[in-house]
C-alpha cells in the first residue's frame, strides 16, 4: 500500500509499518507523531500498542481483533487528515545538569577536539532547544535532534563498561542522557540528577516523543539536593 | 496465607517471566515474557491457571528446589529430566506437590527452555503490567534478576488440583533441522534477488551468540544493494535483521525497541516458540509463507489454546 510516497507495509504476521520518507528531518518526524497521536485518540480495538521512530510508526496489532486491510485502510484515512499535532501542547522539560569535573570527565577531550574552552562547550550544550525524536536503545533513551555542531565530537575509541544512569554524552552530532547504568562509547560532559526512568513511579518515564528538552547547568549542591529530593 | 518455595540451586538462567510487558515500547522499553509463549500456556494449563500467569522460564540447566507448602506443579517446554524426591516425574503432566519435597531439575536432552507453572502463580508484584524480568535493566521478576541459589519466593496457596495432561497432537516435536515460515521484511527491497535466494535457499546454524534478546546465525552471507545501515526503526518479536557482514540476527523476547540494520523477513508468530527453543548448534531452514498464511496460523493456534483452557 502507498499513500503520497507513504509506505505501509506488514512488518510480521502481528505489525503494520508506516513510513514517511528516508531523511530525518522535524517534518517527517512530525507526520509520524502526528498519526501516532490521531489513532491513539481513535482507540482502535485491536491495536496494542504504537513505537514511533525517526521516520516511521510500528503498530502492533491483534490479528485475531482487526485485519490488516482494516487498519491500513483506517491508517490511509487518517493520513489524508489535517495534522493534529497544532492542537496539542508540546512540553518543554527541563533537565538540571551538572557539568562538574567529576561527571564530564570527557570535557577535556571534546575542548581539544572542538577548540572551544569548557565553559564554552557547556554554555553551547544548555542554550538550545532539542526535540526528542523517539526512544530507544534502553529504556527511557531520547534520540535528541538539534545540537548545535560545534560541540560535534567522535564517540570515545575505547568504550566505557559501565557508564551512571543520569549521565550526559555527545556522540558525534548527537547528544543524549543515559537513563539506566550501561556500557557506551558517547563523550561524557555532565550528569543530570533525575531518573529519567523509574518503574516504581506513577510516571514510569520523564520524556516521551514529541516532547522538548532543555539542559538547565546546576552546582554540585544543587545535584545532591535534587538527588535527596527526588529518592525520598 | 501463601505458600513459598526455596531455590536450593538456581540453574543456569532461570527467571520469572509471563506474556510480556506490552504498552512501554514506545519509551523505549522491550517487551521480554516468555521465549516460547506457547509451552508456558501449556503449563499454566495443566496447573488450572489463566494464560498468562507467571512461570519460571528455566534455560538449559534446571534448578533445584525444595517445596515449603503443598501445591501442584506442571513443567512444559524443553525437555529436561525432573525428579522428585529421588523419582522421576513425566513433563507436561501436572505434578501433586508435598510439603517438603525437592524437585531437581537436569540438563536440557532437546529444546533450550523449560517452563515451571505453579498452581495459582507466583507472587511478586507486577512492574508496568507484567510480573516478566526484564535482566538488562532489572526490572520486574523477582527483584529484576534471575533466580540466584537460596532464594526463597512467595506462591500461591494451592488446593487439591485434578490431574491434567497435554493431548500430544498439541506437542512441539523437536527436530534437528527446523523449518521456520517467513514473511518478507520491511526492507526486503534493500537486498540483492541473489541475496533472497541466499536466505531461503541456504541452512543456518544457530551461533554461540544467542540469549533472549536474539540469535545470531551462521551461514552463507546475503547481499545487500546498498549497505546494511537504516534510519533506526521499529523493530518486532522476530525481525530478522542482516548488518554488514551479511550474517542475519533474530530477535527474541529482550529485543531493542528499534534497530538500524535492514530487516530481510520476519519469523510468523507462531514459530517464535520454536525459535525460542533453538540453541547453538541447531539448524534452520527458512520458508517464505503469505501474511493470510501466517495470519491463519495465529487463528489455528488460538483456537487450539482456546479449546485446550475450556476442557
Amino acid at each position: 500500500m502507498t499513500n503520497n510516497n507513504i509506505k505501509i507495509n506488514p512488518s510480521g504476521d502481528s505489525a503494520i509499518l508506516v513510513q514517511f520518507g528516508n531523511e530525518i528531518t522535524e517534518g517527517i518526524n512530525k507526520r509520524v507523531h502526528n498519526l501516532h497521536f490521531m489513532l491513539d485518540e481513535l482507540k482502535i480495538k485491536g491495536i496494542i500498542e504504537m513505537v514511533p521512530a525517526y521516520t516511521d510508526l510500528l503498530i502492533l496489532y491483534d490479528p485475531l481483533q482487526i485485519s490488516y486491510n482494516g487498519l491500513g485502510q483506517i491508517i490511509n484515512e487518517e493520513i489524508e487528515k489535517p495534522s493534529k499535532l497544532g492542537t496539542i501542547e508540546q512540553r518543554l522539560i527541563q533537565i538540571p545538569v551538572c557539568y562538574y569535573e567529576e561527571f564530564g570527565s570527557d570535557l577535556a577531550e571534546v575542548s581539544e577536539h572542538t577548540g572551544l574552552s569548557k565553559e564554552e562547550i557547556i554554555q553551547i550544550h544548555s542554550s538550545s532547544k532539542y526535540l526528542v525524536y523517539m526512544l530507544g536503545f534502553t529504556p527511557g533513551f531520547s534520540y535528541l535532534g538539534g545540537m548545535d555542531e560545534r560541540i560535534a565530537c567522535p564517540r570515545k575509541k575505547i568504550p566505557r563498561q559501565n557508564i551512571p544512569a543520569g549521565s550526559v554524552g555527545i556522540a558525534d552530532k548527537q547528544t543524549g542522557i543515559y537513563p539506566i547504568e550501561s556500557p557506551g562509547g558517547w563523550q561524557l560532559i555532565g550528569r543530570t540528577p533525575l531518573n529519567l526512568f523509574d518503574p516504581n513511579r506513577e510516571e514510569v518515564f520523564l520524556c516521551k516523543a514529541g516532547d522538548l528538552l532543555q539542559f538547565i547547568p546546576i552546582n554540585k549542591t544543587e545535584f545532591e539536593s535534587i538527588k535527596i529530593e527526588q529518592n525520598k | 496465607m501463601m505458600g513459598q518455595i526455596k531455590f536450593i540451586s538456581g540453574g543456569m538462567l532461570t527467571s520469572i517471566q509471563d506474556l510480556g510487558r506490552y504498552g512501554y515500547q514506545k519509551f523505549g522499553m522491550p517487551v521480554s515474557g516468555a521465549m516460547d509463549t506457547y509451552s508456558l500456556q501449556l503449563a499454566n494449563y495443566l496447573v488450572g491457571n489463566k494464560r498468562d500467569e507467571a512461570c519460571f522460564e528455566i534455560t538449559y540447566l534446571g534448578p533445584e528446589i525444595e517445596f515449603l507448602s503443598d501445591t501442584t506443579i506442571a513443567i512444559s517446554g524443553a525437555i529436561m529430566q525432573s525428579i522428585v524426591n529421588g523419582r522421576p516425574v513425566p513433563m507436561n503432566t501436572s505434578i501433586c506437590i508435598s510439603k517438603g519435597d525437592i524437585l531437581v531439575m537436569g540438563a536440557v536432552k532437546k529444546g533450550m527452555r523449560a517452563y515451571l507453572s505453579i498452581a495459582g502463580g507466583v507472587i511478586i508484584p507486577e512492574v508496568m503490567g507484567s510480573k516478566s524480568t526484564y535482566l538488562r535493566a532489572k526490572v520486574g521478576g523477582f527483584q529484576g534478576r534471575k533466580i540466584e541459589n537460596g532464594d526463597l519466593i512467595k506462591i500461591a496457596k494451592s488446593s487439591l488440583m485434578p490431574i491434567k495432561e497435554i493431548p500430544s497432537p498439541l506437542l512441539f516435536i523437536y527436530q534437528s533441522i527446523q523449518t521456520i515460515r517467513v514473511l518478507k521484511g520491511t526492507e526486503f527491497d534493500l537486498f540483492e534477488t541473489e541475496g533472497w535466494n541466499t536466505f531461503l535457499n541456504s541452512e543456518y546454524t544457530i551461533s554461540n551468540q544467542n540469549d533472549r534478546m536474539g540469535y545470531r546465525l551462521s551461514g552463507p552471507p546475503i547481499k545487500h544493494k546498498n549497505g546494511a545501515d537504516i534510519i533506526s526503526s521499529g523493530i518486532v518479536n522476530g525481525s530478522i535483521q542482516v548488518p554488514g557482514h551479511g550474517e542475519p540476527i533474530i530477535m527474541m523476547a529482550d529485543h531493542q525497541t528499534v534497530g538500524g540494520y535492514t530487516k530481510i523477513a520476519n519469523v510468523v508468530s507462531v514459530d517464535l516458540p520454536i525459535m525460542g527453543q533453538m540453541k547453538a548448534g541447531d539448524k534452520i531452514k527458512f520458508k517464505e509463507i503469505t501474511l493470510e498464511e501466517a495470519q491463519k496460523l495465529v487463528e489455528k493456534q488460538e483456537e487450539n489454546l482456546v479449546n485446550l483452557f475450556s476442557l
